[in-house]
Order: structure tokens, then sequence, then C-alpha cells
């Protein structure tokens, strides 16, 4: 049937399946290619996005369950004020190998710091042990966590 | 695309790097060369100054995309930040590597092996002819003029002239035989961390992967393969599945079946709503076990002798004490987080392909023979890969979306789910490994035996480099170790396993021999009582590379010092793709078993250093990825179907789980050694050895699993 989504600020119309998920709307549908596919069950975090700002998992939420809520893929993360300090940390840190699950590691990470802008370790295990990384980044992953959340807070006390 | 409107789209973007767009064809580029200065394949420079490198090795994680433009930016006198880099096409005359027989592979880490003379040539070619041709204009001696960031330099008279600007003269002159490589201390670039030129893309999601690749009109498949290998498709019944929204065509093969739709999720709806029966053939009820038993009884008989060294029978006769061990490893996926795909389409004329591969002219040749076309009339178009390990040196993905591909109209993209990606993978193969030592009254090996049975990738990868039973992968690990052992003995029997195709996987010989020397080298130092570290120094007389990275890693890490009940320290060394590493790995166990590596410490002499960043980033890739291995990978067969088909039941390392790494350079001159593997296979005896020293249970099969729980 057919469905507005609200997509990085844009409305957009498909006519697709009220189940179908919405990853394979972004990607094949409307063409956005940053956000992966890795696992098809929740499972990996390659297909992260944010729904009214909180992470979710694009391949196992269906199209019907987005009505009305704000979608913010990898493509517009950096808009947001945590969206860009984890960038700008990534870039920083040199964070990416082969980058495939960087976008969901981003987005996941970015809905982090909306909340929480001194995440400790623990906080940050919670928040990120639903993104698999294969090349082993998490040690970068980490730090630059760490490195954005120190950014944000000092230009919020600037 | 024209080419105008790509150079312009790409400058647009702002970035250095023309990853994010697709590549102009092989003729647009022919004629864009033919107004540039191109001394070689690796080069060219427009005479709008644009410098593009075209990269021969394939950017799957490893950073060959910025390691192999600082060798030639170093020699070129340019500046990463002024060059672009593109994908190469398929040409095995142009971009085979010499280190691998000329196949166009990027893999067993030597990307940079293979380049470091032939890359910094090809730089100093360009540059040498870019100051002749600045010296002609100026009527001067070459010799006193310079290249320095993009320009030609004449210091005397202070004139300069922009690459850009002497591209058609330069191109106008005759290629040197020979030229004048930089000497070390004057490099500005190898040797310094330099950021990836890949980061930016990747972090803004502009980067494209094989699984982004959109042409127009693109249609999505998602496929069913036969769950046991070998097996028939007997009949199909897709009438549920033809009326699934958005569902195009369901496409028969011999052995899968796939569903077309408009998009991904209709295409898994309309899998799922197939009832497929198949034919099992002849491996419906192989086991993993039947496999494991098959090795374990070919390994009592002799195979090819790997090395021979002395003799060991008549020292073992002499020995004090004897230690005899066997091993095992399992069968290992890949499981790249870019699940397996690939993006057809085939017309009656020609087939364009669009993939992320390891082996562009191997991709380009299965397409050609699948489609039955021939090779001119194959264009591919590589991508990044979103990881590779070994997976993406195989080109059965393309062959599949080619058989898809010539039976639909317009283009098809092929995604495997992740459950296929996983159930028809090529495998790392099992190992069964035995062992016997002899020690002198001192404890001393004076004898070494290593007998082990397996699969022989190399065999069918590249069938000449298997010879007398052996080859130099297989091997690699178990033969030329860095110990003086007076008498050693070194066996491989080859046995393919039925029913369970076998494929190189990161690291690959080393990560079995590795895993099963450092592990018995541990065996032997607690036999005769002494410290893992100093038994292993004492054997290192001949390679202080060896020595000085061993002593390196244990001081770093405190070896010696008091640990907590329940934590242990395990230590590892090798030589392995041209570097030497030590790893000193410390765990902690849990009361149930479960194991926690909480820190690595990893000394590393892998030659000169070209980006020590990526150094560092492929020890820590390398490590995690060997850790998620040995702690719990393994794939196993019933009834001839993979049992494991998603993150649940193949688990990967996660955030919480992954340790402290700390990684030391030794500062070498020698020549550069890989970098993208060695980390992996490092990481496993490093671990169980841990595990030994915290528990007293000694791990000779892995995965570690449940075995290391406390008694």
């Amino acid at each position: 049937m057919p469905y507005t989504l609200t997509i990085n600020g844009t409305a957009r119309s498909v006519d697709v399946d009220d189940d179908t998920p919405l990853l394979w709307v972004i990607r094949d549908v409307l063409g956005m290619t940053g956000t992966k596919f890795g696992c098809g069950l929740g499972l990996c975090g390659a297909c992260t996005v944010h729904l009214d700002g909180a992470a979710a998992r694009s391949c196992i939420t269906p199209v019907s369950a987005v009505d009305g809520k704000k979608i913010t893929t990898i493509e517009a993360v950096g808009k947001t004020p945590a969206g860009k300090e984890v960038q700008q940390a990534w870039l920083h840190r040199e964070v990416p190998q082969c980058g495939y699950c960087q976008s969901g590691q981003i987005m996941s990470a970015a809905a982090l710091l909306a909340e929480n802008k001194r995440p400790s370790d623990k906080d940050i295990d919670e928040a990120m042990a639903g993104n698999v990384c294969r090349c082993g980044t998490y040690v970068r992953i980490r730090a630059a966590i760490k490195q954005a959340a120190q950014s944000l807070r000092k230009k919020e006390t600037a | 695309m024209k080419r105008r409107a790509f150079l312009q789209a790409s400058l647009a973007a702002g970035g250095g790097l023309l990853l994010g767009f697709n590549l102009p064809s092989a003729r647009g580029a022919q004629a864009a060369a033919a107004k540039s200065f191109a001394p070689n394949a690796f080069i060219r420079i427009g005479a709008d100054g644009q410098i593009v490198l075209t990269m021969p090795y394939v950017e799957m994680g490893q950073g060959t995309y910025t390691s192999i433009p600082m060798l030639i930016a170093e020699e070129l006198e340019v500046q990463l930040k002024q060059v672009r880099v593109e994908h190469a096409p398929p040409n095995e005359k142009l971009y085979g590597n010499p280190l691998l027989g000329g196949i166009q592979a990027t893999g067993n880490s030597n990307a940079i092996r293979a380049s470091w003379q032939p890359l910094r040539q090809a730089g100093a070619t360009a540059r040498t002819m870019l100051v002749s041709a600045a010296a002609k204009r100026w009527k001067v001696d070459p010799a006193s003029c310079r290249a320095q960031s993009a320009e030609v330099v004449h210091a005397p008279s202070g004139r300069r002239l922009k690459y850009g600007a002497l591209a058609a003269d330069a191109a106008r002159l005759p290629v040197p035989e020979s030229v004048v490589l930089k000497q070390p201390k004057d490099f500005k670039l190898i040797g310094t961390p330099a950021k990836r030129l890949d980061t930016p893309a990747k972090v803004n999601g502009t980067a494209v992967y094989g699984i982004d690749a959109r042409p127009p009109g693109v249609k999505i498949a998602t496929l069913a393969q036969s769950p046991v290998f070998g097996g028939r498709v007997k009949s199909v019944d897709d009438s549920k599945a033809k009326a699934v929204k958005a569902v195009r065509q369901i496409v028969r093969l011999d052995d899968a079946v796939a569903v077309v739709a408009d998009h991904m999720g209709a295409a898994k709806k309309g899998l799922a709503a197939l009832v497929i029966e198949w034919d099992d053939g002849t491996h419906a009820k192989l086991d993993t076990q039947q496999i494991v038993d098959q090795l374990a009884k070919a390994s009592l008989n002799s195979g090819a002798v790997a090395q021979n060294v002395g003799n060991t029978d008549s020292a073992m006769a002499s020995a004090l004490t004897k230690v005899e061990a066997t091993y095992q490893v399992p069968f290992l996926a890949h499981a790249t987080m870019e699940p397996m795909n690939c993006t057809a389409h085939v017309r009656k004329d020609g087939c364009e392909v669009w993939v992320g591969s390891q082996v562009m002219a191997r991709a380009q040749e299965a397409a050609a023979k699948t489609a039955g076309l021939p090779l001119d009339k194959v264009v591919v178009h590589n991508h990044l890969l979103g990881g590779g390990f070994g997976r993406r040196l195989e080109i059965d993905g393309v062959t599949r979306a080619v058989q898809i591909a010539m039976q639909v109209e317009g283009p098809v993209k092929v995604v495997w789910t992740r459950e296929e990606d996983i159930q028809h993978d090529m495998y790392r193969p099992t190992f069964f490994d035995r062992l016997s030592a002899g020690l002198d009254g001192k404890g001393a090996p004076v004898a070494w035996n290593h007998r082990f049975a397996g699969s022989s990738v190399i065999a069918r990868w590249v069938p000449p480099g298997f010879n007398n039973g052996l080859d130099s992968d297989t091997t690699e690990g178990a033969i030329d170790l860095v110990y003086g052992l007076p008498n050693l003995h070194v066996e491989y029997v080859r046995v393919e396993p039925p029913g369970i195709p076998t494929a190189f996987w990161r690291s690959v010989g080393p990560s079995h021999n590795v895993f099963v020397v450092e592990s018995f080298m541990d065996e032997l130092a607690a036999t005769a009582k002494q410290d893992p570290v100093a038994y292993r120094r004492s054997l290192l007389d001949k390679t202080p590379r060896a020595k000085a990275v061993l002593e390196l890693a244990s001081e770093k890490a405190g070896w010696g010092k008091p640990l907590p009940k329940g934590v242990g320290r395990g230590v590892s060394l090798q030589h392995a793709f041209a570097t030497y590493m030590a790893q000193v790995a410390e765990v902690e166990l849990a009361k149930d078993g479960t194991v926690r590596v909480r820190r690595v410490v990893c000394a590393v002499d892998c030659g000169t250093v070209v980006n020590p960043d990526t150094v560092r980033a492929q020890i820590q890739s390398g490590i995690i990825f060997g850790i998620t291995a040995a702690l719990r990978g393994e794939i196993t067969l019933k009834d001839g179907r993979v049992q494991q088909s998603n993150f649940h039941d193949y688990p990967m390392l996660r955030i919480n789980e992954a340790p402290a790494i700390e990684v030391y350079i030794v500062e070498s001159s020698e020549l550069p050694g890989g970098m993208g593997e060695t980390g992996t296979s490092a990481i496993a005896p490093a671990l169980t050895n841990a595990i030994f020293a915290a528990t007293g249970k000694r791990i000779r099969k892995l995965p570690v699993a449940d075995q290391a729980a406390l008694t």
C-alpha cells in the first residue's frame, strides 16, 4: 500500500507491502545506498537508522511501523550536532577499514551521544554491542566516541 | 555520463577520490589518456593538472588505496591530497600481481611487497620525464631542476611549472629505461601516518560497494542454492512467490532458484514463498565428523615431505623425553560484512558486470565464459569491497549473477541473504595434525616431526603452484621455522574433503600452521618445565629479528609479572608473509569457562613501514578477526548441509568483548613485509597458550568454545 515517509526531512511516497522492511525501501526503492544490509535479522547493526532520533535496525522494521516518524539516515546524520561530531571523530581517528559497517556504527554512536554526552565504557558497550565490525575497528570506535563526546560537551559549554 | 560531466561531478564532490562514482568507460579513459601524460598504466596527468592513479590492488579495508598511492606519490613528488584514485579495469598484462604468478589478484598480504619496487619506479619515471620536459622548455640542465608538490622548479632562475602544464610535452618524450629512486632518508610520505583517502566517503555514506551498484532499470534478485553442495533442483512450485507484490520473475537454474523483484524485500518474500524440492545428490548424508575421521586416518600415512633437516628418526631414538599430540582446526566461513552480490546485464552482444572483486580479470573471464561471449565484450566495473578476507578471490558469485542475468531482461543485482552467504561460502579448510618431538636432558627440542592432512586451496586456485604434493601456502608457518631445530621433518598429505568447497581465508596456511606449531612449542616448554618466552628465545640465535620482536612483546606485556587467579598470559611468535611478529595475549576465565581476552600486546617487524597507522589498524583488525575464529568460529555439516546460518550461530566478536590492543613497531630498513593477515594467525596460539597458563588446560582443537571450562 502507499506510504509517505519523512526521510532526512523530505517526504517520499512509496507503494510497497506493509511488511516490507524499511531497509529495502531506503536502499532499493528510494536508491539511498549509504544504509547497508548485513544480516536481515537485526543481528549486526549495519542497517541502523534513526527513527525520531533513536537508533533502529531498518532490516527488521516494517515500513508500516514508521508511519509518521522522522527517519534519519547516514546521508543526513551529519546535520545533527551529535552526528557531525561523530563523523569528525571517525575521520580524525581513522576508524573505517572496509567501511561497510561504518554507516551503522556511526548511526548507533550518534544516537548514543544525542542522549548521553558523557558515556562510560559500559554505556558504549551497551549502545554499540549490536553493531558488528568484521574488520575489528572496535578499539578505534570506542576512542572516537569518547572524542566526539568531548567535542560535544565543549561546544555545549562554549 | 560524459567524461567531462563525470570529472566535474567528481570535482564538485570535493573529494580526492573517484570511488563514489562509476568509472568512465574504457573508451572514455583511452580518449582522455590520449590528451594526457600517461607514462605507464598507473599514472595519468591531464593538461588540467589532474593526477589520477590507477590502483592495481583492490581496497577491502587494508588501506591499499592509500599506501599504494603513497609509493607512487613519493617518487612523483606530489602530495596525497593532489591525487585521485581509480579502480583498475581487468587487464592482467598491466595489472597482474607479480607475486601471484601474474594473476590480477589482491591477496596473500603482498600488495606492498609486489609494488615496492615497480610502483616507486612508475612514479620516478613520470617525475624524471616531467623534469626533462621542463628542462627542455627552459633550455637548462635537468640536473638543475627538481620536482616538488606537483611542480617542476628551476631553483637558479626561480621558474616553476605545474605538472599539468608539462603533461603534453612529457607525453612526447621517450620513456627512460632506468630511473633513480629516492633514498629512504629523503622520503616525505613513506613512513608517515597518512590519512586514508577512502575515509571521508566511508563516514558519510557515499562510498560505493558492489552491493550499491544501481545501473538504470536494475532489478533485485535473491536466491536459494542447493542446500547440499552438488545437489540439484528437482521441482519448484512458484505460484505463491509469483503472487507477491513487486516480484517480477522466477529464474530456475540446475542447482539454484532466484526470485527477481523490484526490491530485495519482495525478492526475499518471494523466495520464502517458493516450494523447492531438491535432489541432494551424493553428499546427502555428509557429516563433518566423517571428514575429520578421513583426515585423521590420512595423517597416519606418509605424505609429501615439505621440509627435512637432519635426521629426526635417530634424534628421536636418543631423546630423553618424547612429546606427542594431535591438533585440529575447523572449517571457517568468511562472513564479510557485505554479503556476496554481483550485478550483471547480459545482452546478445555483450555483458556488463558490477562487483567488488579481489580478482578482476577472473571475474571478467567467468562472466564471458558463462555468457558465451568473447572476453572483449565483457565490461567489469570494480567497486570497494565490504570485506574480502579471501572470499572475493572466488568468482562463483559472478558466475551465478550472469547465469541469472541471462534469463532476465535488463540489469539484475543478485544479492545473497546472509544465510546463503554463510551456507554457500567456500571455506577455510579443516586440518588434522600429528606432531611428535624429542627433548634432550636440558629440555631442548632435538627432534620435531609434524605431519598434517587437509585441502590444498592452491591446487584448485592456481594449479601450477601445486607440485610434488606440495604448495607454498598450505605449508607456510609449518616449515622454515624461526627456531633453530637441528632435526625437523614436516609432511603434508593432501586430502580434498567431499561435498564442501575450500578457499583462502585471512592468514591462509599460517591460520592453521602457526596455531599448531606455536601451541606445540608451548607444550615442549611446559614439558621441559621452562618459561615459554625463555624457551623460545633460546632457539632464536640465528633469527635476530624474531628474537627482537619476542623480547619487545614480552617486555611491553610485563611477561612474568604476577596475575590474579583465573588470568593467564600466552605468547606466540611467527614469521609469515615476510613479517616477524610476536603477540602476548592476556585472558581471563569466568567460572563457566567463558574466555575473555582482555589485552593483547603485539610487536611487529614488517621491514620498512609505508603507512604506520595502517600497520596498527591491520594488526588491531587481524587480532579481532583471529579471536572471533579461535574462540567460536566453526562451520559444521550435517546431512550435507551447513548448520550455521547467520550471526546468532556464527557469532562475531563484539565491541564489549574486544580487548585492549597495543602495537609496537620495530624500526627497520629491511624490505617491506605483509600486514593484512599476520595479526590473525598469531593470535590463536597466544590465546590458547594463555588459557593453558591460566588453567593447565591445553587447547588442541579449535574453536575453544567451552573447552576451557574449569572442572
